[in-house]
């Protein structure tokens, strides 16, 4: 067995020079070992990145981050004040009150999508789905554009944790989503032989996979390839290690929570601080159509409360949350009635959604919904517009356009705007 | 004989080699496959296309058998279909694949199929069975129940979903996670499913992309309002079983006779619904079961029956299942998604399309029948590599499919699985029947991912990422696959070989259904080497390498 931690420079650099050999992935092998010679502490370099934190359900944003008291279904929460000035949110969010002079709300959302499946590709491309392309995620593309300000990556560039995210589309299956679970398990990195003769397997691999890709069977049989580098590059990858939430310590792990999202939110943080330059952590279960409240106010929200919290002040304290753009979001909102069952459905039209650090500016409010919370009475924003904010605080450029693979120039983020008054 | 003579007409034609006259030329003496070969060679003919040669009789081999029956072909399989002389052996071993021996298998195949469509990759809870699911499908494809039979016991079902439960009917399972909400799943899934109409989002406003209605929805939902899922509890609280009845549904203004639902428009307006099918057709507006009176006047409906009724009626129905069929087998259906028929997203190939739906039902629905069609057609035969006349013709690229070559795609989890125990030779005996899907539904598992929605959805980690890539190198199925003990596969090889290059080839025919090509025998024969004498451990190697293989994983 291949031993995975640092130490292991020897070993690690023998395994590399076989893989090496193999014309497939002769790129990413040799590159590899040259870094090997890098230390830890160099790749914590400088660079930008990402954190979604993702919603999968749709949440109550009038409950959360836009509270009506005193409507007639603005529901029983109360709001209490936060660390930003005439910033105002949910009493069961305590934590996160303290956090928000590094936060902005957007509570303009508008859009059209209310169905699950269909809202969660919008939100998380920019483009409504469509018969004739798959367009790339929100991860996808941050990957594709940043992963060149960290050569010394070993990770895959797009981390999502407790959920499945939205996948590369027309990019290829190199930039798909890898995901693992709130613990960091991942299966099956013990190859089991020593790495000399798993190398000797890469060439022999290579001969068929090379004669494959030759007879042009079309770009499946390519991307497998490039896959298999990408995995070959992580199997042997000290940088594993920030996969191991395990490793904070006691005090770290509370502050974010004994919760699934807890250990995923201190996991995407020990991945960004390895270099990876998008994370997305899924909290589920948002959907409720029924007893809303006591689901929100004794389950969900401390969750959240917690594990948000926890993330943004240790970004903060970290000095790396100006390079790291935060985003909270669901699917969309939910309605501003209250149905027979004490729950809310499904809702797109006015709801909120939560940004900040890296280029954003902090504890602003963007837009306003009317009393009742049916309508956004402010300029109403759209998913590429929240996409193109996000990238724009990255320092991405709004002007790239990438060529999906009919050669149609696809404009990143759908052409969207920035939110101007997130930037100032 | 026939061959040359067919050479020479092709030369007559003007055709160069590449073959593809004699294989348009090939029906079987079957007219529906003779209208498909027409169909798609307009297509070709519209925008000049150059269709692909005619695929090697062992990668045809190979992908009828895993579409048909879910694997590989075993070496025999392969070895008795390749020494076939026969003009007519893809027929024949579409009879075999469609007949009485592969039953089994054929069945295990489709149960797979139909028990992700019908209740997702996760659905096994307290409200689905996943196990009363796939025992109700297995018998019922086992038998090749006719399509629209299958539908009906679907849509109309009543009893326990849970076997060894009395009253048990697995075919319960369908509906009975998906009632919750006044049945908006049921709505949804049966519209998607049995119409390939995407109706989910028509249910809180009309669409702009979708020319479905609001009104349609609910009017659609109307149709299960009769139905309850009951919860049985054993004997601790526990549930123990579902079960779906039927009873009268009262409407929610109170009156029985004309038992209405209610729905809500954005604007906060209520509206009224009662059953009424897509295409106009209403049914009595009853909310009574049918009964007689004392007078003996009848009274009341069955809204499932009536439903299931109008559902086979529909012009959608069959152009569902041919649809959904044709992309399992080409790759790419008609529309994209495979599920969305609607006025909207226009099929690729109408006359196509609508031909093989009125065929399909002609023959009484007949799913083999319509497999059988499918195989056997022109464009499936096409090998998969492109040229330089054919090369625009690339889904992917967003550009509706002309089927002049066949499409990449890679084999469902539960392929690879079935492919793998067929490779390496494994017990027979333990590859077959419903007890052994459940260590397959356990290997599974480790792939899903559930979006914790209401309604169920979830997707796979079973598709070319890095996880995937990790399993193949280094799972416990990988290792059992490749693993060198005394009596495996491996060991058993080496045994039944005395060279090197008989061993190398029959491992390269077990995975790959082809021979090895020299530069792939000279890396081997390094392996050899390297492994200095130890025989089982170097094709320990080769045999690690080939199932990892870009080839090996993707249906070609």
């Amino acid at each position: 067995m291949l031993p995975r931690n640092a130490e292991s420079g020897l070993t690690r650099r023998h395994f590399l020079q076989h893989a090496a050999g193999s014309a497939v992935w002769a790129g990413p092998a040799s590159m590899l070992a040259g870094s090997l010679m890098a230390n830890a502490p160099d790749l914590r370099r400088r660079h930008k990145a990402a954190i979604v934190l993702w919603m999968g359900g749709g949440p109550s944003t009038m409950d959360i981050w836009d509270l009506k008291p005193g409507a007639p279904t603005g529901g029983p929460f109360k709001q209490i004040s936060t660390s930003a000035d005439g910033i105002a949110i949910c009493e069961h969010m305590p934590l996160m009150a303290q956090q928000m002079h590094h936060m902005s709300i957007v509570r303009s959302m508008s859009t059209r999508e209310a169905d699950h499946m269909r809202g969660r590709y919008y939100l998380h491309t920019g483009y409504v789905p469509s018969p004739s392309v798959e367009h790339p995620s929100y991860g996808a593309v941050v990957a594709h554009e940043l992963a060149s300000q960290v050569p010394e990556l070993d990770l895959p560039p797009f981390v999502s944790i407790g959920g499945g995210s939205v996948g590369p589309g027309f990019l290829g299956m190199a930039w798909a989503p890898f995901v693992v679970d709130s613990n960091g398990t991942l299966r099956d990195l013990d190859m089991g032989i020593d790495p000399e003769r798993f190398g000797q397997r890469l060439e022999m691999l290579a001969a068929i996979e090379n004669r494959f890709i030759a007879e042009r069977r079309g770009g499946p049989a390519e991307e497998h390839a490039k896959v298999v580098g990408k995995t070959v590059k992580l199997m042997s990858s000290p940088q594993l290690d920030a996969f191991k939430v395990a490793k904070e310590p006691k005090e770290v792990q509370e502050r974010y929570g004994n919760s699934g999202f807890g250990r995923g939110c201190l996991m995407a943080r020990r991945l960004v601080e390895a270099g990876v330059p998008f994370v997305e952590v899924d909290l589920g279960g948002w959907d409720n159509h029924a007893d809303i409240f006591p689901t929100l106010s004794d389950r969900k929200l401390p969750e959240l409360d917690r594990a948000m919290s926890a993330l943004v002040a240790d970004l903060a304290d970290r000095g790396i949350l100006d390079d790291t753009a935060i985003v909270w979001m669901g699917e969309f909102g939910r309605t501003p009635t209250i149905n027979g069952n004490g729950g809310r459905d499904h809702w797109a039209r006015s709801w909120s959604v939560v940004v900040g650090g890296a280029g954003f500016k902090r504890g602003v409010v963007v837009g306003e919904t009317s009393s009742d919370g049916k309508e956004v009475v402010s300029d109403p924003y759209a998913a590429q517009d929240l996409m193109a904010s996000v990238l724009e605080s990255l320092g991405i450029s709004l002007e790239t356009t990438f060529k999906a693979r009919n050669g149609r120039p696809m404009k990143i983020a759908n052409g969207g705007k920035p939110i101007k008054e997130l930037f100032s | 004989m026939l061959s040359r003579l067919l050479r020479v007409v092709a030369a007559v034609a003007g055709i160069a080699a590449g073959g593809s006259l004699l294989a348009a030329d090939k029906h079987f003496g079957i007219p529906a496959v003779a209208f498909i070969n027409e169909q798609v060679a307009a297509g070709w003919a519209d925008i000049k296309l150059q269709p692909a040669p005619v695929a090697t009789d062992g990668e045809w081999c190979r992908r009828v058998h895993l579409d048909v029956i879910g694997r590989v072909p075993t070496v025999d399989e392969l070895e008795a279909f390749l020494a076939d002389p026969s003009p007519n052996k893809q027929a024949r071993l579409v009879d075999r694949l469609l007949g009485e021996d592969s039953s089994e298998e054929y069945a295990s195949n489709w149960t797979d199929v139909w028990t992700t469509l019908l209740i997702g990759r996760s659905g096994d809870n307290d409200r689905v069975n996943r196990s009363g699911m796939r025992q109700w499908l297995r018998r019922a494809l086992a038998r090749n129940m006719p399509y629209d039979q299958f539908m009906q016991e679907l849509v109309t079902a009543t009893g326990v979903n849970k076997a060894g439960e009395p009253g048990f009917n697995g075919a319960t399972n369908f509906l009975a996670g998906k009632l919750e909400e006044n049945g908006l799943q049921a709505t949804a899934k049966t519209a998607q499913i049995f119409l390939g109409l995407q109706v989910q989002c028509t249910q809180c406003h009309n669409h702009p992309f979708n020319t479905g209605r609001q009104n349609q929805f609910w009017e659609f939902n109307a149709f299960f309002r009769q139905t309850k899922a009951l919860r049985r509890f054993g004997g601790t609280q526990e549930i123990q079983a579902v079960e779906l009845v039927d009873e009268d549904f009262r409407g929610e203004g109170g009156n029985p006779e004309q038992a209405e639902l209610y729905y809500e428009l954005r604007n906060g307006l209520m509206k009224v619904a009662y059953p009424v099918f897509i295409d106009g057709t209403a049914i009595s507006a009853s909310g009574y079961l049918p009964g007689v009176m004392a007078d003996g006047t009848r009274f009341g409906t069955h809204r499932r029956r009536e439903l299931a009724g109008l559902i086979a009626a529909s012009p959608l129905f069959p152009r569902a299942q041919v649809n959904r069929l044709w992309g399992h087998f080409l790759g790419h259906g008609f529309t994209r998604p495979v599920d969305d028929l609607g006025d909207h997203n226009p099929p690729s190939h109408p006359e196509l399309l609508a031909g093989l739906a009125d065929r399909f039902r002609e023959h009484s629905f007949n799913t083999k029948e319509l497999v059988r069609w499918i195989v056997l057609s022109q464009p499936y035969g096409l090998s998969s590599r492109a040229s330089k006349g054919n090369a625009t013709d690339d889904p992917a690229t967003g550009e509706p499919p002309r089927f002049s070559r066949f499409y990449l795609r890679q084999m469902r989890a539960e392929e690879l699985y079935q492919s793998l125990l067929t490779a390496t030779e494994a017990d027979a005996a333990n590859a077959k029947g419903e007890k052994a899907s459940r260590p397959k539904e356990q290997w599974l598992a480790q792939f899903i991912i559930a979006f914790g929605t209401d309604e169920g959805d979830d997707a796979t980690t079973f598709n070319g990422s890095i996880p995937q890539v990790l399993m193949m190198f280094n799972g416990d199925l990988m290792k059992t696959a490749t693993a060198a003990g005394e009596g495996g596969f491996l060991d058993r090889t080496v045994q039944g070989e005395q060279k090197n290059a008989a061993r190398l080839q029959r491992l390269y025919m077990a995975a790959l259904a082809r021979k090895p090509s020299r530069p792939e025998i000279a890396a081997a024969t390094r392996l050899v080497e390297a492994r200095q004498g130890d025989a089982v451990g170097a094709l320990q190697d080769v045999w690690w390498a080939v199932l990892n293989s870009n080839e090996f994983i993707l249906n070609h």
